[in-house]
């Protein structure tokens, strides 16, 4: 069924289980699991009972009574509601009696007395468990004639999500996901009896990062998505498993498509990762596979144009560049950038490439947008780990906004009371709420935030009591990394055992780290090759779907950088802000279009599949690699991509297990750490100085749908992205003399903006926020890459 | 004007104190909310979400179980007259038919001077009084055409402001719960029994 997905692997034996709890189904014994619910216990012995409102990953609430069975726990037989039950030593239960089929028929009655029949008209016609369950349970004719309910239809409860309440069955699915596991209880029932419905508040829509999951799992066709509405019959669709590559979770999907067209996304239930959870941008984003801005073909320039070539004239071009620019200044002035968009494939192909054929150690899939490669040598924490531990340290960014499914797994963790989170962040966070404690700093002292919470009674009981996982990210791109990376540091000498979940954001971005897209002896990380660039050291840049001019924290940098480097290569799915500048573009496959491995935040490798046929006469990346190399008179030994993760087992540190065969037998793909010690990180030096009371301290961050490619190249999430403004607390607006949307002049040592200001509650005093990368203007003109943290002054215009 | 006036304000503080959870005073404060305006206004209801800490849509879907909470505006007098059994026995139909006739209005209606509102009740629970109806959920048994028209005589004119109050008043007097008996909120990860549970209780 479409509503849980998943992974083709065998649940292991419960009779091994030393909590087994002995029932007798339909007259065979079998061994249950302490507190299992009946439903799931039935399921296990082969009995899979009729239900619309349970769902393995929500709280049980016994509210649709499809899955009615009788059960007899020595008091006689007794209807009893299965999902709503725990299993009980001796329980009789009886799944194909005629009491059980006569109760079966009457909910499915009830049901269909007023729900329309819209079937043929419906997208879950074909993969609809009220359409099925009608079939398998239902009585086939009805006795009722009254006229059904009728409703506005469909009523759009979100930019993303359509509702159709006359096929709704109540079944508290939508809600209690939206209340429970998405925390945006923006959904909910009104009325009462017959009347009840589903509604949002008027002007509140469902705006939930995650509301694509309310379609996946409504057992009915209630709610669609507006992407894939009327697009295709399920029984059209052709899938596969994947991952998604979006961000770096990795959460594990089926792509679907129709005539060769990828046109749904749907989450599959992966225990470890995403529990078939995803977020709307992972969902809906395969759109950007469509877009007519796709370059289809290799383009090389000529004078101020990018003209159409062919493969064989671009890489030639291509080789041709990088053979001159060696000429010229020798391997050292090469440098190749990217890589995390890829597979690891992509990567290896483009590492060995970089390192043994041109010989240069400047190669880097970090944009100096995250936190060194370096942290990945750090003892590893996985997703589950983190959400066991008795406490999660958290010095990185709003998960919600950039690794959102880590959000939702860490969020729960703390809900149910198993995990207490400590939280530092520069501003309130969507975990903040359900932190332990959530010490908010102003940018340049975490490290003393962090000394002094750490030297707290309660916290340092609380850090001694269990496993501490520290999940480490950028919270703060105006910030240096610098003082992230002292930050964990600290937290590791003085609780001693505790390991880090790296919370680095770019879909591959450590698969690519740990195959070799990272520098080697005396190399330069991205921001020296763009300081080298920019002072014209650089012969030729390679952009490997990397875009500098739009990521590189410090917008004046990237821009010299991409004007001082003599020669730029890009491979690219788009015409980005940095591909746009290059003198030869090769144009290259996207995800769903090639297949290979990606690596997740935990090091676990999972297999990315090849759904549809690459668009115009795109590439994959290792393919363009292998090409190259041939062109550089090189040879790789590729061509096809099962050979590369066969070499990648072979020959790269941690990878040893991460076989084909292995791959192809683990559901929930196989974990890889590979450590990346690339000698001592580019620490900035002394410490970030005080701020002046008249200025702001800035925070630059990422929200889930700024003007990333895939996101601004997806129709339906595009509009999503607001306008940029400065953000500061409410109480500073008057400080400075102004007001919640007026305009105002924001000065720091590089650049001086005007911005509309915004009064926001969730900012501490003093310091200042702007989105990254939203529309309007660009906070990253107020950057230095070189200071330790951003000043502002903000003043009327 | 929809949002809490300050002693309102002052007041829904003190109720969310009663209670461990702050969630627990959503239905005092819509009553509360409800006594300020004569009905729900959307803002009233973020108003109440915003104090007790949950989403305007949340605070909607509870009150619209409720048939006491009114989504528009009510006249200062409710009349519900019952039409259940014994009533409808008792000729609360006729009565409704005088009611309609009297004030102009069919059920469900409000009067032009937004003084009534006509409406329709199940069982009140007063069967041996029948037929009965409501006039701001305050009881008036065995009604008849004339008391009807007595009763709408005396309310437009005042007489009865003394014990009908205005609709949304449940109850002129209200429970004072002295500061140091108030609960206080409970901790996030408080999972223990609420505080006001005695300790035997909790022993089992
Ligand atoms: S909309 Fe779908 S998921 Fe939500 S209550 Fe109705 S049937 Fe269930
Ligand atoms: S959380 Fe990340 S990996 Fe998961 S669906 Fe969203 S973008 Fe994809
Ligand atoms: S599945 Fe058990 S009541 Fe709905």
């Amino acid at each position: 069924m479409s509503d849980t997905v998943k992974p083709t692997e065998t649940t292991p034996q419960v009779a091994s289980d030393p909590d087994a709890v002995s029932i007798t189904v339909n007259g065979v014994e079998h061994a249950a699991r302490k507190g299992q619910l009946l439903i799931d216990a039935l399921a296990d012995a082969g009995e899979y009972v009729p239900r619309f409102c349970y769902h393995e990953r929500l709280s049980p609430v016994g509210k649709c009574r499809m899955c009615l069975v009788e059960c007899d726990t020595g008091r006689g037989p007794a209807i009893t509601v299965s999902c709503m039950v725990p299993v009980a030593p001796g329980m009789k239960v009886d799944t194909q009696g005629e009491t059980t089929k006569r109760m079966q028929e009457g909910v499915l009655e009830l049901f269909l007395a007023n729900h329309p029949l819209d079937c043929p008209v419906c997208d879950k016609g074909g993969e609809c468990p009220l359409q099925d369950q009608a079939v398998s349970h239902g009585p086939g004719e009805s006795r009722y004639l009254e006229e059904k309910r009728h409703f506005e239809k469909p009523i759009a409860v979100s930019d993303l999500v359509y509702l159709d309440r006359e096929r709704c069955i109540l079944c508290d699915r939508c809600t209690r996901f939206a209340d429970e596991v998405g925390s945006d209880a923006l959904i909910h029932f009104a009325g009462r009896g017959n009347n009840t419905y589903i509604t949002t508040f008027p002007d509140q829509p469902f705006a939930s990062y995650f509301s694509g999951n309310t379609v996946q799992i409504c057992p009915v066709g209630a709610l669609t998505a507006r992407p894939y509405r009327f697009k295709a019959r399920p029984w059209d669709l052709r899938q596969q498993e994947s991952t998604c590559t979006t961000c770096a979770v990795g959460c594990r999907i089926a792509v679907q498509s129709s005539h060769d067209e990828v046109l749904r996304h749907l989450g599959v239930d992966s225990d470890p990762v995403n529990h078939g959870w995803l977020c709307d941008r992972g969902r809906f984003n395969y759109e950007q596979l469509h877009s007519a801005d796709r370059v289809l073909q290799p383009l090389v320039r000529a004078g101020d144009d990018l003209l159409p070539a062919t493969w064989s004239e671009a890489l030639a071009e291509a080789a041709t560049a990088l053979g001159a620019a060696k000429a010229a200044g020798g391997a050292g002035s090469i440098a190749v950038l990217g890589g995390a968009r890829g597979t690891n494939e992509d990567a290896y192909a483009w590492a060995r490439l970089a390192h043994e054929v041109i010989g240069t150690p400047n190669v880097y899939a970090q944009m100096g947008d995250g936190l060194p490669a370096d942290l990945l040598v750090l003892e590893r924490a996985t997703i589950d780990e983190a959400a066991a531990a008795s406490t999660v340290v958290l010095i990185g960014p709003d998960l919600k906004e950039e690794l959102p499914v880590l959000y939702l797994r860490l969020r729960e963790a703390a809900v149910k009371g198993r995990t207490r989170l400590l939280e530092f962040t520069p501003k309130l966070s969507g975990l903040s709420t359900v932190a332990w404690r959530s010490i908010a700093y102003e940018p340049g002292t975490l490290t003393a935030a962090i000394d002094t919470a750490l030297a707290d009674d309660q916290i340092a009981a609380q850090l001694a009591s269990g496993p501490v996982v520290v999940v480490a990210g950028r919270a703060n791109l105006a910030e240096s990394s610098t003082a992230t990376v002292q930050a964990v540091r600290t937290v590791l000498a003085k609780v001693p055992g505790s390991t880090v979940l790296p919370a680095f954001r770019r879909g591959n971005v450590i698969g690519a780290l740990q195959v070799g897209m990272r520098p080697t002896e005396g190399g330069l990380d991205t921001r020296g090759v763009l300081q080298a660039a920019a002072d014209g050291g650089i012969e030729c840049l390679v952009l490997l779907g990397a875009d500098p001019v739009a990521d590189f924290p410090d917008a004046d940098l990237a821009r010299r950088a991409l004007a001082g480097a003599r020669r730029v290569i890009a491979v690219d799915t788009f015409l980005t802000a940095s591909s746009a500048q290059a003198d030869v573009v090769l144009a290259a496959c996207a995800f769903a279009e090639k297949a290979g491995t990606t690596t997740n935040i935990e090091g676990r490798v999972s297999p990315v599949a090849r759904q549809v046929t690459p668009a115009g006469s795109t590439r994959p990346d290792w393919m363009i690699a292998v090409e190259l190399a041939e062109a550089l008179g090189g040879d790789l030994g590729y061509d096809d991509v099962g050979q590369i993760t066969a070499d990648i087992a072979e020959n790269v540190d941690g990878y040893t297990r991460v076989t084909p065969e292995a791959l192809s037998a683990a559901a929930d793909g196989v974990v890889a750490y590979a450590p990346t010690g690339i000698g001592p990180v580019a620490l900035l030096a002394g410490e970030a100085p005080a701020r002046s009371s008249y200025d702001f301290r800035l925070i630059v961050s990422r929200t889930l749908y700024d003007q990333a490619e895939g996101t601004a190249h997806s129709p339906s999430l595009a509009h999503l992205t607001t306008a940029t403004t400065v953000h500061v607390n409410p109480l500073d607006l008057g400080r400075i003399g102004t007001t919640d949307g007026a305009t105002v002049k924001l000065t720091s040592s590089k650049a001086s903006v005007v911005c509309t200001i915004t009064g926001d509650e969730s900012v501490l005093r003093g310091t200042a926020w702007m989105p990254f990368r939203h529309p309007g203007v660009d906070p990253r003109e107020l950057i230095d890459c070189f200071a330790h943290t951003t000043d502002l002054r903000i003043e009327n215009p | 004007m929809s949002r809490f006036n300050d002693d309102n304000l002052r007041l829904a503080k003190e109720i969310i104190g009663r209670y461990p959870k702050a969630r627990s005073a959503t239905i005092p404060l819509l009553h509360l909310a409800q006594q300020q305006e004569g009905h729900l206004s959307d803002e009233a209801m973020a108003h109440v979400a915003e104090l007790v800490g949950a989403t305007p849509a949340e605070v909607l879907g509870t009150a619209s179980f409720y048939e006491m909470f009114k989504f528009e505006p009510v006249g200062r007098y409710l009349i519900n007259i019952c039409g259940t059994m014994s009533c409808a026995l008792g000729g609360s139909d006729e009565l409704l038919a005088h009611a309609e006739k009297v004030l102009g209005v069919k059920v469900g209606g409000t009067t032009a001077d937004g003084l009534f509102t006509l409406e329709r009740a199940e069982c009140q629970a007063a069967c041996t009084e029948a037929p009965n109806m409501q006039v701001n959920y305050r009881h008036c048994h065995r009604m008849t055409n004339e008391l009807f028209d007595r009763l709408v005589d005396d309310l437009r004119s005042g007489r009865r402001d003394g014990d009908i109050p205005a609709h949304g008043t449940l109850a002129r007097v209200r429970q004072q719960i002295p500061a140091e008996r108030a609960v206080g909120p409970a901790a996030l990860d408080d999972r223990g029994a609420p505080a006001w549970l005695p300790a035997k209780e909790v022993g089992g």
